[in-house]
C-alpha cells in the first residue's frame, strides 16, 4: 500500500511508523488552520478604521496557562509512540537472520552467513533479518524507505539494525550521511556495482551509493544464496575471476585475516606467507608436508593437525565453506610464496 | 554630558546633535566609528552581501538539481556549493544579522542611552566578523570545502579540500558572535534609561537579550571543536578520526552542543522582531507580554539540552536518544505560547497591512509549518524514517529562511525609515513581499513531500521518481531571486530618491519611534529620557498623540 505522502509500506514497522506519522499531520493540518483562520479572520474583522483604535491588550492567566500546558499532554502522547516504535526498531529478534554490512566510498558489500557476498541486498520475506553494518573509511548511513529503517554507519564501530519485510518485490536503498565524490569525473571504482544504473559508469559519489533491495520467497532467497558461493565476475572483463583472485577475497570475506598473516608474521595461527609445501611439525611430534590434502584437512577439521607453537582455537569451516571455496582459498595459498 | 561621551569616545570633533548619517565625514569616520547605528549600518551591508552570495549558491545548487544526472556542474562541484550555501548562510549571514545589524542599531535605543556598554568592543566585534568572513572566503578560492557545513569527521579531517581555513574562519567568526552577546547583556543590565524597568523593556530586547545568553556560552563550544578538528587535521592528534583512535560520533555532540543552541540563536532574534511588527501594525500590547519574554529565555534554556536530536541514527545509546526525543518535544511548548500569544494581540487591533506587517504574518504562517514540522522528526520512529531526507531541509528552511529570514527582511523594512530617513516604496515592497513568500512555499513545501518519501539530502543525482519535485522547487528558487530582486530594487530607490520619513511614520509607541528623530542624532537623544511607560501603551494616548507623542512622554519632548 502506498500512501499518499510515503513509500510503500513493506516491513512490519511501516503501518506504526506511518500511524505516528499522520497522526501528526492531521494533528498539525488541524493546528495550522486553526492558526491560520484565527489570523485571517483577526486581520479582516479588526482591520484599521479611521477613528478606532485598538482596544487594551494585557494577558489572561487562565487561558495562557492553559495553552501552556494542555499540549504538554499531546506532547507525551507523541513522544510515547514515537519511542514505542524505536524500541522495536532496536530490539532485533534473537533469531534474526545476521547480514553483515561493510560500507565504504561508496558502495555497499553485503555478506551473507555462508561467506557469499552481493551488492544487491537480497532479504527473504516473512523473516527477520539483522544487518551488523560498519564502515571501511568515512561515516555512511543505510536507509531503506519502504521499511522505514535507517542506520549510520560509523567506522570503527558495529552498529545494528533490523526488519522483517511483509511482501516481495524490489525497493530501493539509500546512503544518507553525506560522503563525498569521486574528484574528477572520470575515476571509477572497480567493482563498485551501483555505479552507473542509468548506463553512466562516471559518476560515483554519496549520490550513487544507491541500490536495490530484493525480497524474495524462501525457495528463490536459497536460490540466491547457493548463487553467491560462486566466484565473482570481474566488471573489467566480465568473466569469472581466477581461483586465486576468489580465494583472496575469501581470505578477507571468511576472515581468516583475523588470524593468518600473508607476510610471515605468526598471529593467532600460522602464516600462510610460504606455507604450502613446507614441512609442518605437529604438538603431537609428527610431521607432515602442507599439500591440498593437509590444508583440506586443517580447514574442516583444524584440530586434527595443531601445528607446534599455537593453540587448536580455529573453528571448523565444514558447512561454512565449501567445495569450490576451499580450492580457490588453497590456490591463493599456493600463490604466497 | 555630551562632552563626557565625546572624550571617551575619542570623537571630539563631532556634532552630536547632527544625524548620525552626517556627523562626521569621510570613509574614515565609517571605519573607525564607535557608534553602535554606524556599526550596525556596517553589519547590515557586510550580511546583505553575505546573503546574496550563499543565496547564488542556493540557485546553483537547486539549478543543478532541476534534472537528474549532470545539468551544470559537476559533482564535486556541487558538493562545494552546497557546502557553501550552508556555512555562508549560518555562520555569515543569519547568525550575525539580526544582532549585529538590527540588534546594534535598535537595542541602545531602545534602552534609551547612548550606545552600548562596550563600543569599542562592538568595532572590534565588527572587525573579527571581518577577518573571520575574509579568512572562510579565502577557503573558497583555495580550493573551497566540501564538507557540508557540519563539518562531520572522519569526512572532513580526510577531506582534500581547504577545510582548515573554512574552520579558522567560523572560529573567528564565533569571537565576533560572544563579544557582540557580551556587550548587549551588559548594556540591558546596566544602561537602560532611568524609569525603564525589566517588565518595560520591549520584547525585540528580550529576544537579544535571551540570544546574547546563548551566544555567550554556547559560541565557546564550536570554538573548542572547530580548534580540535583543525588539530587533527594538522597534527595528527587523534580525537574525531577512527583510524588515529578517535571517536567520530564525539564530533556530532560537541558540534550540535554548539550549533542546536545556534538554531536558537538565529530564530529567537527574528521571534523578537515579530513581536514589534504586530505590536506596531496592531497598535495593541502584545498579549501576555511576560509570557512573550520568558518563552524566549525557555527556548534559550531548552535549546541547551537537546543537541543530542540530531543524531539519533549515529548509534549513540538509546538511552539518550529516548531522553533526547522527551526534552525536544518540550520545545513545542515556548514556540506555541508564542504564537498563540502573537495571534491573540490580532484580537482587537487595529490593523495596518503594511508590508513589515505582512512580513509578520508570513512568518507566523511559515514558523507554524516549520514547528509543526519539527514534531515528526521529535518523534522517534519517525525520524528515523525522515532523518537526513529532503524533509528535514524543508523543516528547517522553514525555520530559519521561512522565520528568521523573513522576520529580518520585514525588520529591515520597518527600521528602515529610522536608519536611513528614508521611507520606500509600499506598493513595489508589497510586490516583493509575494514573490518571496510564493516562491519560498513553491521551493520548500514540496521538499517535505520528497523527503518523506525518501530523497536523501546532499544528493548530486537523484532517482527518476523524484525528478517532479526537483523540478517544481528549482521553478519556486526563481520566483525567490525574482522577490528578493525586487526588493533589492525597492531599497535602492529608496536610497537614492525616497521621500523624507518623519520620525515615527508608523505611530508605533516603541521607545525607538518617540524619542528620536529619523535618523537618529548621533547621540540618538538630545537627552536621557525618562520612561513612564511600556513599549506598546497604545491605551495611553489618542491616534493623533501616537504620531505628535504621547502626554506621559510630554515633560521631555523639546
Amino acid at each position: 500500500m502506498e500512501t499518499l505522502q510515503l513509500p510503500p509500506q513493506w516491513s512490519t514497522f511501516a503501518r506504526q511508523t506511518d500511524w505516528v506519522f499522520y497522526f501528526i499531520y492531521y494533528l498539525s493540518v488541524a493546528f495550522f488552520v486553526a492558526i491560520c483562520a484565527a489570523m485571517v479572520y483577526f486581520v479582516w474583522k479588526y482591520r484599521r478604521k479611521p477613528g478606532v483604535m485598538s482596544e487594551p491588550s494585557g494577558h489572561n492567566n487562565l487561558l495562557e496557562i492553559g495553552w501552556t500546558v494542555s499540549p504538554l499532554v499531546l506532547l507525551v502522547f507523541l513522544f510515547h509512540v514515537g519511542y514505542r516504535g524505536y524500541v522495536d526498531l532496536t530490539m532485533p529478534p534473537a533469531d534474526a537472520m545476521e547480514i553483515r554490512v561493510r560500507a565504504r566510498k561508496w558502495a555497499w558489500d553485503f555478506e551473507y552467513a555462508n561467506g557469499g557476498h552481493a551488492t544487491v541486498l537480497h532479504v527473504p520475506v516473512h523473516r527477520p533479518v539483522k544487518l551488523i553494518l560498519s564502515s571501511e573509511d568515512v561515516i555512511h548511513s543505510l536507509y531503506i524507505p519502504a521499511f522505514r529503517v535507517k542506520r549510520d554507519a560509523v567506522p570503527g564501530y558495529y552498529s545494528t539494525m533490523w526488519f522483517e519485510a511483509t511482501q516481495t518485490g524490489e525497493t530501493d536503498f539509500f546512503c544518507t550521511e553525506y560522503c563525498g565524490a569521486a574528484v574528477g569525473t572520470s575515476e571509477y571504482r572497480e567493482g563498485d556495482p551501483n555505479v552507473g544504473r542509468e548506463g553512466d559508469r562516471r559518476h560515483t559519489g554519496h549520490f550513487s551509493m544507491i541500490g536495490r533491495v530484493k525480497i524474495e520467497t524462501r525457495a528463490e532467497f536459497s536460490t540466491f544464496l547457493e548463487s553467491i558461493l560462486r566466484p565473482p565476475t570481474d566488471p573489467a572483463t566480465g568473466r569469472e575471476v581466477s581461483p586465486e583472485v576468489w580465494g583472496s577475497l575469501i581470505y578477507r570475506s571468511s576472515q581468516c585475516n583475523t588470524c593468518h598473516s600473508i607476510d610471515g608474521s605468526a598471529m593467532t595461527g600460522p602464516s600462510w606467507r610460504g606455507l604450502f609445501g613446507r614441512s609442518r611439525e605437529f604438538v603431537d611430534g609428527t610431521n607432515r608436508v602442507a599439500d591440498a590434502n593437509y590444508l583440506r584437512e586443517s580447514i574442516l577439521q583444524p584440530n586434527a593437525h595443531v601445528v607446534r607453537g599455537f593453540n587448536g582455537v580455529m573453528p571448523s569451516f565444514a558447512g561454512t565453506l565449501r567445495d569450490q571455496q576451499i580450492d580457490a582459498l588453497i590456490a591463493y595459498i599456493r600463490t604466497l610464496r | 554630558m555630551a562632552t563626557e561621551v565625546a572624550d571617551s569616545h575619542g570623537h571630539g570633533d563631532v556634532d552630536y546633535n547632527a544625524p548620525y548619517l552626517t556627523a562626521g565625514k569621510g570613509i574614515k569616520s565609517w571605519l573607525l566609528t564607535v557608534d553602535h547605528k554606524r556599526i550596525g549600518v556596517m553589519y547590515l551591508i557586510s550580511v546583505i552581501l553575505a546573503f546574496f552570495m550563499g543565496g547564488m549558491f542556493a540557485l546553483l545548487v537547486r539549478l543543478e538539481l532541476f534534472a537528474p544526472g549532470r545539468t551544470i556542474m559537476s559533482a564535486e562541484y556541487y558538493n562545494r556549493a552546497f557546502t557553501l550555501h550552508g556555512a555562508i548562510m549560518v555562520f555569515l549571514f543569519i547568525i550575525p544579522s539580526v544582532p549585529g545589524a538590527l540588534g546594534n542599531f535598535v537595542l541602545p535605543i531602545m534602552l534609551g542611552t547612548k550606545d552600548v556598554a562596550f563600543p569599542k568592543i562592538n568595532l572590534l566585534s565588527f572587525y573579527i566578523y571581518v577577518i573571520g568572513a575574509t579568512f572562510s572566503l579565502y577557503s573558497i578560492i583555495s580550493g573551497s570545502v566540501d564538507t557540508g557545513w557540519t563539518f562531520y569527521t572522519p569526512y572532513s579531517t580526510t577531506s582534500n579540500t581547504s577545510v582548515v581555513s573554512m574552520v579558522l574562519g567560523v572560529f573567528i567568526l564565533g569571537f565576533s558572535s560572544i563579544l557582540t552577546g557580551l556587550n548587549f547583556i551588559v548594556t540591558v543590565h546596566k544602561l537602560r534609561a532611568p524609569g525603564l524597568h525589566w517588565n518595560r523593556l520591549p520584547l525585540f530586547v528580550w529576544g537579544m537579550y535571551a540570544t546574547s545568553i546563548i551566544q555567550v556560552l554556547a559560541t565557546p563550544v564550536l570554538a573548542i571543536t572547530l580548534l580540535l578538528l583543525a588539530a587533527e587535521r594538522t597534527m595528527g592528534l587523534g580525537i574525531f578520526d577512527p583510524a588515529l583512535g578517535g571517536d567520530p560520533v564525539l564530533f556530532q555532540h560537541f558540534f550540535w552542543f554548539y550549533s542546536h543552541p545556534a538554531v536558537y540563536i538565529m530564530i529567537v532574534p527574528g521571534m523578537a522582531i515579530v513581536s514589534e511588527l504586530l505590536a506596531t501594525f496592531s497598535r495593541r500590547a502584545i498579549f501576555g507580554y511576560f509570557a512573550v519574554a520568558m518563552s524566549s529565555l525557555g527556548l534559550a534554556l531548552l535549546g541547551f539540552l537537546v543537541w543530542g536530536h540530531h543524531m539519533f541514527t549515529s548509534g549513540q545509546s538509546e538511552f539518550s536518544t529516548m531522553l533526547f526525543s522527551g526534552l525536544t518535544m518540550l520545545v513545542a511548548i515556548p514556540s506555541g505560547v508564542k504564537v498563540f500569544n502573537w495571534t491573540a494581540t490580532l484580537y482587537k487591533g487595529s490593523i495596518a497591512l503594511t508590508t513589515p506587517m505582512l512580513y509578520a504574518l508570513a512568518f507566523l504562517v511559515l514558523f507554524t509549518i516549520g514547528g509543526l514540522t519539527g514534531l515528526f522528526l521529535g518523534a522517534l520512529n519517525t525520524d528515523i524514517h525522515l532523518h537526513d531526507t529532503y524533509f528535514v531541509v524543508a523543516h528547517f528552511h522553514y525555520v530559519m529562511m521561512g522565520g528568521t529570514v523573513i522576520a529580518f527582511v520585514g525588520g529591515i523594512l520597518y527600521w528602515w525609515p529610522k536608519i536611513t530617513g528614508k521611507m520606500y516604496d509600499e506598493k513595489m515592497a508589497k510586490v516583493s513581499w509575494f514573490f518571496v513568500v510564493v516562491g519560498f512555499n513553491v521551493t520548500f513545501l514540496i521538499q517535505f513531500i520528497m523527503g518523506s518519501k525518501g530523497m536523501p539530502r546532499r544528493y548530486y543525482d537523484y532517482l527518476p521518481q523524484f525528478e517532479i519535485y526537483h523540478k517544481v522547487s528549482t521553478v519556486g528558487s526563481w520566483m525567490l531571486l525574482v522577490g528578493f530582486l525586487i526588493l533589492a530594487g525597492v531599497l535602492v530607490k529608496s536610497l537614492k530618491s525616497g521621500p523624507k520619513a518623519p520620525p515615527n511614520p508608523w505611530g508605533s509607541a516603541g521607545y525607538e519611534w518617540q524619542g528620536t528623530e529619523s535618523p537618529p542624532v548621533f547621540q540618538n537623544f538630545r537627552e536621557t529620557p525618562t520612561i513612564t511607560r511600556g513599549p506598546y501603551d497604545y491605551h495611553l494616548c489618542t491616534e493623533a498623540e501616537l504620531f505628535d507623542g504621547f502626554p506621559e512622554d510630554a515633560p521631555k519632548e523639546g
